[in-house]
C-alpha cells in the first residue's frame, strides 16, 4: 500500500515538475519569438517541412475516418430510417473533434519524433554548445521556427483533412447509402457553422504549439548518445499524444460550458 | 587576459574542478595537457559560459564573468571562438554555410564579402573546393579543419581548441599546429590548448599547464615542463604505464596520497 502511495506521488510529482519545464520553455519561446531580429525564413524552412510531408498522410487518414463514420452511423440510422442526417454528423464530428485531434496525433507522431530526434542529436554531437558558443540562443535558432511552423501548418492541415473526410463520407453517403449528390451537399452545408470550424482549427493551434514544446524540450534534455535520443523521441510522442488528448478534453469543455459553443 | 582563481565545479558528487587557478596573458598560448576524462574541456566550457561554475572566479578582459547574465556573456562570447572536439559542424548545412554561420547571424555582408571570407577561412586550414560539401561528406581530420575556418571567419581575439589534433593524421596535425603559432604571430590571438598530444603541445605552446585532480599543478614553459622532476608530469609526458597517476585512480577523487 505504501509503496503504492509512494509510487503515484512520485509519478505525480514527476508530471508536475515536467509540465513546469514545459511552461519555462514556451514562455522563453513566446518572448523570444516577439524579440528582435525576426527570421521569419527560419519558420518557413520549418513549415515546408511539417506542412506538405504530413499532408498526404492526414489526407489518407481523413478520408477513411470520414467513410468509418458514415458506415458507423449508417448502422444506427438506418434502423430509424434517419440516413438523410448521416452528412450533418460527418460534417460537425470530423470538424469539431476527430480531424483536429487525428491530424494533431499524426503530425505528433511524425514530426515531434522528428524534431525531438534532430535537436537531440544536435546536443549529442554538440552542435547546440557550438550554437551558444557563437552567441546564437538556442531556443530563438531552434524553438521559436518549429513553434511558428506548428502552430499556423497544423490548422491548415486540419482544414484540408476536414474537406478530404468530408469527401470520404461523400463516397458512402452517395455510392453505397444512394443519397443523392444535392442532398449530401445540403445536409452537410445545413449542419455545419463557421463555429464548429473555428472551434476545430483553434484546438490545433494549441495542439501545434504542444508538439513543438515538448518535442524541443526533450532534444534540448538528451542525456547519452545515440540510445538517449532513441529514449527522447520515444517520450516526446507519448507523453505528446497525453496532452493532446488531455488538451483536447479541456478545451472542449471551455467551450461547452464557458463559451457555450 | 584570461585570470582564472579558485575555481570548483562538481557534477553530482564528482568534483571536476578543484579550487584551479590559471593565468593566460595577451597574445600567449597555453596548452593544458593532462589525462582524458579529468575535466580539460569543463574548463574550457566554463570560460566560454557553456557551464558555470560552483565558485570562483574568471575575469576575461578584466570582466568577473562568472555572474554575467546570458545577454552580457553573449557580447563577450563574440571575441572568444571555440573549436569542439568532434568539430560540432552543424549537419543540416554545408561547408559554406558552417564556416559563415557566425558571418550570416550577425553581420549585413553581400554574398560576395561572405563568399569571399569563407574562401579566405578554409585556405587558411588548407582547404579548397569543398564548400558544398555536406560534414557527413568530411574526414575527422576535415571537420576539425572545418570547425577551426568557422571560428577564424569571425576574427576572435580568444581561441579555445578543445583537442585540436586528436584523431588526425600527423601531417593534418603538423599543419593545425602552425596554424595555431600562425595566428599567435600574426594576430596577436590569444589561445587555450587542451590537449594530451605532447608533439603538438612543445610546439605550439608558450607554457604548459598541467591538469591533475582538478587543479593546475604545474604552470610553465614547454622546456621547464619537459625538465620537471614531479612525478606525475613525468610519468604523463613520458607516457608511462606505472606511475602516481595510475596508481591513484583507484583513489577517491581530490584524496591526496
Amino acid at each position: 500500500m505504501n509503496i503504492a502511495v509512494s509510487t503515484i506521488g512520485s509519478s505525480i510529482t514527476e508530471w508536475i515538475r515536467y509540465i513546469g519545464q514545459l511552461s519555462l520553455l514556451f514562455a522563453q519561446t513566446v518572448t523570444s519569438a516577439l524579440t528582435p531580429p525576426f527570421k521569419g525564413y527560419r519558420s518557413l524552412i520549418q513549415a515546408q517541412r511539417v506542412g506538405p510531408g504530413s499532408f498526404a498522410i492526414s489526407a489518407l487518414v481523413g478520408f477513411f475516418v470520414g467513410m468509418i463514420i458514415a458506415l458507423q452511423m449508417a448502422y444506427q440510422m438506418v434502423q430509424l430510417s434517419a440516413e438523410l442526417y448521416i452528412p450533418n454528423v460527418i460534417a460537425v464530428a470530423l470538424t469539431r473533434e476527430l480531424t483536429p485531434v487525428l491530424t494533431a496525433l499524426i503530425v505528433a507522431g511524425r514530426i515531434g519524433a522528428g524534431i525531438a530526434a534532430e535537436i537531440g542529436s544536435m546536443v549529442v554531437t554538440e552542435q547546440v554548445d557550438a550554437l551558444k558558443a557563437f552567441a546564437v540562443d538556442p531556443v530563438k535558432y531552434l524553438v521559436v521556427p518549429r513553434f511558428i511552423a506548428l502552430m499556423v501548418m497544423l490548422p491548415v492541415l486540419t482544414m484540408l483533412s476536414d474537406l478530404i473526410g468530408i469527401w470520404g463520407g461523400y463516397v458512402i453517403c452517395v455510392y453505397k447509402l444512394h443519397i443523392s449528390h444535392e442532398m449530401f451537399w445540403k445536409m452537410t452545408f445545413h449542419a455545419l457553422t463557421m463555429k464548429d470550424i473555428i472551434t476545430g482549427l483553434t484546438k490545433t493551434v494549441f495542439f501545434g504549439m504542444i508538439i513543438a514544446v515538448v518535442g524541443c524540450h526533450h532534444g534540448l534534455t538528451v542525456k547519452g548518445g545515440a540510445d538517449g535520443v532513441g529514449k527522447a523521441t520515444t517520450t516526446a510522442v507519448v507523453r505528446s499524444f497525453i496532452l493532446i488528448i488531455i488538451t483536447d478534453c479541456l478545451i472542449t469543455f471551455v467551450f461547452y460550458f464557458l463559451l457555450n459553443v | 587576459m584570461i585570470e582564472i582563481r579558485n575555481l570548483y565545479k562538481a557534477f553530482g558528487k564528482q568534483m571536476v574542478l578543484n579550487n584551479l587557478n590559471l593565468n593566460v596573458r595577451r597574445g600567449e598560448t597555453k596548452v593544458v595537457i593532462g589525462r582524458s576524462g579529468v575535466g580539460k574541456t569543463v574548463l574550457l566550457r566554463n570560460i566560454v559560459g557553456l557551464v558555470r561554475p560552483d565558485g570562483g572566479s574568471i575575469k576575461i578582459n578584466g570582466i568577473e564573468v562568472t555572474d554575467l547574465s546570458e545577454k552580457e556573456y553573449d557580447r563577450l562570447r563574440m571575441e572568444i571562438g571555440m573549436v569542439f572536439q568532434g568539430g560540432a559542424l552543424f549537419d543540416s548545412m554545408n561547408v559554406a554555410d558552417n564556416v559563415a554561420f557566425v558571418l550570416n547571424e550577425f553581420m549585413n555582408l553581400d554574398r560576395k564579402t561572405v563568399a569571399d571570407k569563407v574562401r579566405d577561412s578554409l585556405s587558411l586550414v588548407g582547404l579548397k573546393d569543398v564548400e558544398h560539401l555536406m560534414p557527413a561528406q568530411l574526414s575527422g581530420g576535415m571537420r576539425k579543419r572545418v570547425s577551426l575556418a568557422r571560428v577564424l571567419c569571425m576574427e576572435p581575439h580568444i581561441i579555445l581548441y578543445d583537442e585540436p589534433t586528436t584523431g588526425v593524421d600527423p601531417i593534418t596535425a603538423a599543419a593545425i599546429n602552425h596554424l595555431i603559432i600562425e595566428l599567435r604571430n600574426k594576430l596577436k590571438v590569444t589561445s587555450i590548448v587542451v590537449t594530451h598530444d605532447m608533439n603538438s603541445a612543445y610546439m605550439v605552446a608558450d607554457s604548459i599547464a598541467m591538469f591533475y585532480k582538478g587543479q593546475i599543478i604545474a604552470d610553465g614553459a614547454p622546456e621547464e615542463i619537459k625538465n620537471s622532476k614531479h612525478p606525475v608530469i613525468r610519468q604523463f609526458i613520458h607516457g608511462e604505464a606505472h606511475g602516481p597517476i595510475t596508481e591513484d585512480e583507484s583513489l577517491i577523487f581530490g584524496h591526496v596520497k
